[in-house]
């Protein structure tokens, strides 16, 4: 399964047939600056496609993470609390999995040829 | 956007750039918020705070017009001694925070803030007596260099000794620099004065050496916020006294005597769990109570853990209480701390 992109610049990978692994993009990482703090979410938690499922900090602001797809999470990724250079990892860096309900939702989001060329029009 | 006499500069360095008080100014530059922060506590920090106001009052009676401008005394302030106070207004809130350097017994130059400086201008101008001359000098950049290196760079690249300057003393060369031993960061460091045209010159020349790097007003922020410094408009404002800031050292005894005793304090608060407070976040009591909200707030890079301030209740406002702070829902223990929260090392106090 190939990876997509949000215009939040969040990146989702399906997993299997039905987990989707979320996380956010090496500009939005970039854009935040140093991160000191990251709260996640909770395990069996539900959210629908958009809604914020975690919050990352840096020294000079907070930005929410949304999720592409609706679904609940299945796991989260407790090693970034301590270790935020580990969300840079393309393996490791990912903030939740979600058992996404509608696969479909994936269909409205940019592949990374579209996402570098959306990119280039928000810079 | 107004621009100062360094805009260029600051492009050329890559800036990110953003509004603050009607200026483009630099938030940050390459290395980022967090390692400029720790760079001005371990270096030199070159920062570029010429969108302040830099005014003169000077002529007969002007001390007697500052000590009714502001709830301070300038009689024993030495020739070239600086003096943190504030404006005040006729109901004793506070107008604007600033600088008063005596330069001579009715001559004062005065630090002002960028976006109170129509407002201070228009108030000081509107009490001036047939004696008094103002001059405001739209034209002159103020840069500050701030850190632990700021007097060896200072000797090493500009060949001004600075090493019998006092904390909150003036030294200065044929009218065309100023320097004062001051700043915004709790280091020892210095902020420069000098006309508009020369400002690049010496910006280049003291970023040109290797313990200085430029730093935005990001950095700014978080290294004046781990002082426990006021930035106006947020922690302190026309609502708010200076007994109310806890400024109550600025004041001299009449004022102090005749102010009405405040029923709310500012306070330093730290949270004493994870996560990241801001300003708007409300503090609550043990019941969770409202019983404020932060004036300012963020990571203390120093620290490394969620700092800010807030007006509470004078029975609450001592060391040691614990309360909540409420983030995006999030309940976070906190608890008042003293400020400043970091120990400073200014000239003196070290």
């Amino acid at each position: 399964m190939t990876v997509k992109f949000s215009k939040d610049h969040e990146w989702i990978k399906l997993e299997g047939r039905d987990v989707a692994v979320v996380g956010i993009t090496d500009y939005a990482q970039h854009a935040l600056g140093d991160l000191v703090f990251i709260e996640l979410p909770k395990v069996g938690a539900t959210y629908n496609k958009g809604a914020h499922f975690a919050v990352v900090e840096s020294v000079k602001t907070a930005a929410e993470v949304y999720t592409p797809v609706t679904g609940e999470v299945v796991a989260v990724n407790n090693v970034l609390e301590n270790d935020f250079d580990l969300l840079k990892s393309d393996t490791e860096g990912w903030i939740a999995k979600f058992r996404i309900t509608n696969t479909d939702e994936l269909n409205g989001l940019m592949d990374e040829a579209a996402y570098k060329g959306y990119l280039k029009t928000v810079e | 956007m107004k621009q100062t006499p360094l805009h260029t500069a600051h492009k050329n360095l890559n800036a990110k750039m953003g509004e603050f008080a009607g200026y483009d100014m630099p938030l940050y530059y390459d290395l980022g918020v967090l390692k400029e922060h720790e760079w001005v506590r371990e270096n030199a920090g070159l920062f570029d705070v010429s969108h302040m106001g830099q005014v003169m009052i000077k002529g007969a009676g002007t001390r007697a017009l500052l000590e009714k401008l502001t709830p301070s005394s300038f009689e024993k302030l030495g020739v070239n001694r600086t003096k943190y106070t504030v404006l005040t207004n006729d109901e004793g809130g506070i107008i604007d925070d600033l600088m008063v350097t005596k330069t001579g017994e009715d001559d004062f130059h005065l630090v002002i803030n960028a976006g109170c400086k129509d407002k201070d201008i228009a108030w000081i101008k509107s009490h001036l007596g047939a004696e008094q001359e103002f001059t405001y000098f739209e034209d002159w950049a103020l840069i500050a260099l701030q850190g632990p290196k700021s007097e060896a760079v200072m000797r090493d690249v500009l060949g001004i000794d600075l090493s019998d300057v006092p904390y909150m003393g003036l030294w200065f060369k044929d009218y065309t620099m100023f320097v004062s031993r001051l700043g915004y960061t709790g280091e020892d460091g210095f902020e420069i004065s000098v006309p508009n045209e020369n400002a690049e010159e010496l910006w280049n020349k003291l970023l040109s050496d290797d313990r200085v790097k430029p730093i935005g007003l990001a950095a700014r922020d978080s290294l004046r916020l781990e002082m426990g410094y006021c930035l106006y408009g947020h922690d302190i404002d026309a609502t708010t006294s200076p007994l109310e800031a806890d400024l109550g050292w600025v004041m001299r005894k009449d004022v102090k005597e005749n102010a009405p005793q405040p029923t709310r304090k500012r306070v330093g608060i730290v949270l004493t769990d994870k996560g990241v407070a801001r300003e708007g976040s409300e503090v609550l009591n043990m019941d969770g109570q409202k019983i404020g909200a932060l004036t300012s707030g963020g990571f203390s890079p120093t620290l490394k853990q969620s700092i800010g301030q807030a007006y509470v209740p004078i029975e609450y406002a001592f060391e040691g209480t614990e309360l909540w702070v409420d983030v995006r829902g999030r309940r976070i223990p906190a608890r008042i701390a003293k400020m400043p929260f970091v120990k400073p090392k200014t000239k003196g106090s070290v």
